[in-house]
């Protein structure tokens, strides 16, 4: 089984977010990028079916140089080897059809991707890169075993969940659920030693057109002050939410 | 050119998101001065539909649609599209929605664009405002295709009725065997349980209720008010409750009216997930907490003093407004 993890490189979850050049630009002064933690999950499964069931696993990103540092910690975690297309990531559909390309080229049965970016929050390329492919597809991906060429997937669906069966090739969308929490690795002194050596190949892209493009950036309105109630006094909370927010 | 919507139901029954895509589909239609036409899927009655401005409603009644399939529903939306001539699709933010939009693009060679907030600020050039970072910031993103599909991010628009003829018709595209190559085995759904998604109030616990044998209150507090159950991350990681319920960053995004969170102190991420709802409220014993910052309302104290005095008086003032 030939596994590729798509990794998206994005600000740790404890950033501020903050924008530049006019509000156009995401501002990455001081900030910490880290693996996307839905690809995280998703590359820890990978790992549990190259140690179990032999699989090899490869692990891709679709951005410049800076992002090579994260490509790097998930090599360390365990990936045989990683790629780089070079060029910024714009818009979800480009980076589906870059990935696409990736896909084709190194003939993958088992594509893992996020279910989104924690940046962006398009949510977009796993089913976006399955459509390109003609792959099969199951996103919000919470459980996936493999037998031979039979997968069976749980899906996270509203209010419970749903079990599927299906074949490869095989795009999922990951997130938590996948793997546990607990299950998640840190990089040890030796991985982070191997994946010095390990392969890190940068591809050129193909020609692509973005569909959309971020015109402006905007933070939201500061909170007003907070109304404090008496424990003493929770009549008053209900009246609150009754009569001036109206919620209940 | 009809703006076309997906229009998810339940056991017959539309969901509020749905009225709430078809709501904003009628309002988008104005915008490019055409109609609104939805799709369902084996639905006998699709007469509420009229409230919401929707003029006409293409179902489909094929036994082989009745679970769910996102393959078999983005072949049949594509031909919807091409059919009405539609330049616009709108969807929800469900899990369905998102599962099938994203595909749905690729077919119509259209933009996806998630999480919208608002109506188009241009239509020519087609702009919107859309939320990212997980709610820690807007984008204003404009869409280059000919083609655009819209998912409306739940509980941003509101419901809004006005007169439409829901003209039903059977729709019967053709589907084919790769259409469900991605078969439905069984489906694990609490039937009386309202979902994080489809909730308007959302009760929220964290690692301040101490154990998982603490929840009784909370489920109580839950269904007095109808809610969704939720919780923080630690309380998920550490297993007192199910992964699902996880609302915040790395988990379930809340866009409810009303946000209860007992016993959490605020981690940003928590509240970068839980931001998108309209009344935040918090119970906390700690004045400190980051949540006081964040919330509408705040009441400092014990939750297990609270929590159950609380829901008494909910009790009552439910009773009294019954």
């Amino acid at each position: 089984m030939k596994i590729l993890v798509c990794i998206s490189h994005v600000p740790d979850t404890t950033s501020k977010i903050n924008f530049t050049d006019n509000n156009t630009e995401f501002d990455t002064n001081g900030v910490q990028f880290v693996i996307n933690p839905n690809d995280e999950f998703g590359l820890t499964r990978a790992m549990w079916f190259k140690e179990k069931q032999g699989a090899t696993v490869d692990v891709v990103n679709v951005g410049g140089p800076e992002t090579e540092p994260t490509l790097r910690k998930a090599l360390a975690i365990g990936a045989d080897s990683a790629i780089r297309v070079n060029t910024p990531a714009t818009d979800g559909f480009q980076v589906a059809k870059q990935l696409a390309k990736i896909v084709k080229d190194g003939e993958y049965d088992l594509i893992i991707a996020g279910r989104e970016s924690l940046d962006y929050n398009g949510g977009m390329v796993p089913g976006m890169l399955a459509a390109l492919l003609n792959a099969n597809f199951v996103n919000t991906c919470i459980g996936l075993e493999v037998e031979g060429d039979k997968v069976t997937a749980i899906r996270e669906i509203d209010g419970g969940k749903e079990t599927l069966s299906t074949s490869f090739p095989l795009v999922i969308g990951t997130q938590k659920g996948l793997v546990e929490e607990s299950d998640l690795r840190i990089p040890n002194m030796r991985g982070i030693m191997q994946a010095r050596k390990k392969p890190l190949n940068v591809v050129e892209p193909i020609e692509t057109t973005p569909q959309t493009t971020i015109e402006k950036f905007e933070k939201p309105a500061p909170k007003g002050a907070i109304k404090l109630i008496d424990a003493d006094n929770l009549d008053e909370l209900i009246n609150l939410l009754h009569n001036e927010a109206k919620v209940i | 050119m009809s703006v076309l919507v997906y229009t998810e139901s339940e056991e017959g029954k539309f969901k509020k998101a749905s009225l709430e895509v078809a709501s904003y589909a009628k309002e988008v239609a104005q915008l490019l001065q055409t109609t609104v036409t939805a799709v369902t899927f084996n639905n006998k009655d699709t007469s509420e539909l009229k409230n919401y401005g929707v003029d006409k409603v293409l179902n489909v009644t094929n036994e082989k649609l009745g679970n769910f399939n996102a393959e078999a529903y983005a072949d049949v939306l594509k031909q919807a599209a091409e059919k009405e001539g539609s330049k616009v699709v709108v969807l929800s933010q469900s899990a369905n929605s998102k599962y099938v939009a994203p595909l749905l693009a690729v077919h119509l060679n259209a933009a996806y664009v998630s999480n919208v907030l608002n109506l188009p600020e241009s239509v020519d050039p087609f702009t919107v405002k859309r939320s990212a970072f997980t709610n820690k910031a807007f984008s204003h993103t404009k869409i280059e295709t000919d083609i655009k599909i819209l998912g409306l991010s739940n509980n941003s628009f509101g419901l809004r009725e006005s007169q439409g003829s829901a003209t039903a018709e059977e729709f019967s595209p053709t589907l084919s065997d790769a259409d469900f190559s991605v078969k439905v085995v069984s489906v694990d759904k609490a039937k009386d349980k309202v979902s994080i998604a489809d909730a308007d109030i959302v009760v929220s616990g964290g690692r301040g209720l101490k154990g998982p044998e603490n929840w009784g209150m909370i489920e109580d507090l839950a269904d007095t008010l109808g809610a969704a159950l939720a919780c923080s991350k630690p309380v998920s990681d550490m297993g007192w409750r199910p992964h699902g319920e996880h609302v915040g960053q790395t988990g379930k995004p809340v866009a409810s009216n009303l946000y209860i969170a007992i016993g959490i102190s605020g981690a940003i991420q928590h509240l970068a997930g839980v931001n998108a709802s309209k009344v935040k409220v918090v119970i906390n014993n700690d004045p400190e907490a980051p949540f006081f910052k964040a919330a509408d309302y705040g009441v400092v104290g014990d939750a297990f003093e609270i929590v159950p005095k609380l829901t008494e008086k909910l009790k009552e003032f439910k009773a009294k407004n019954a």
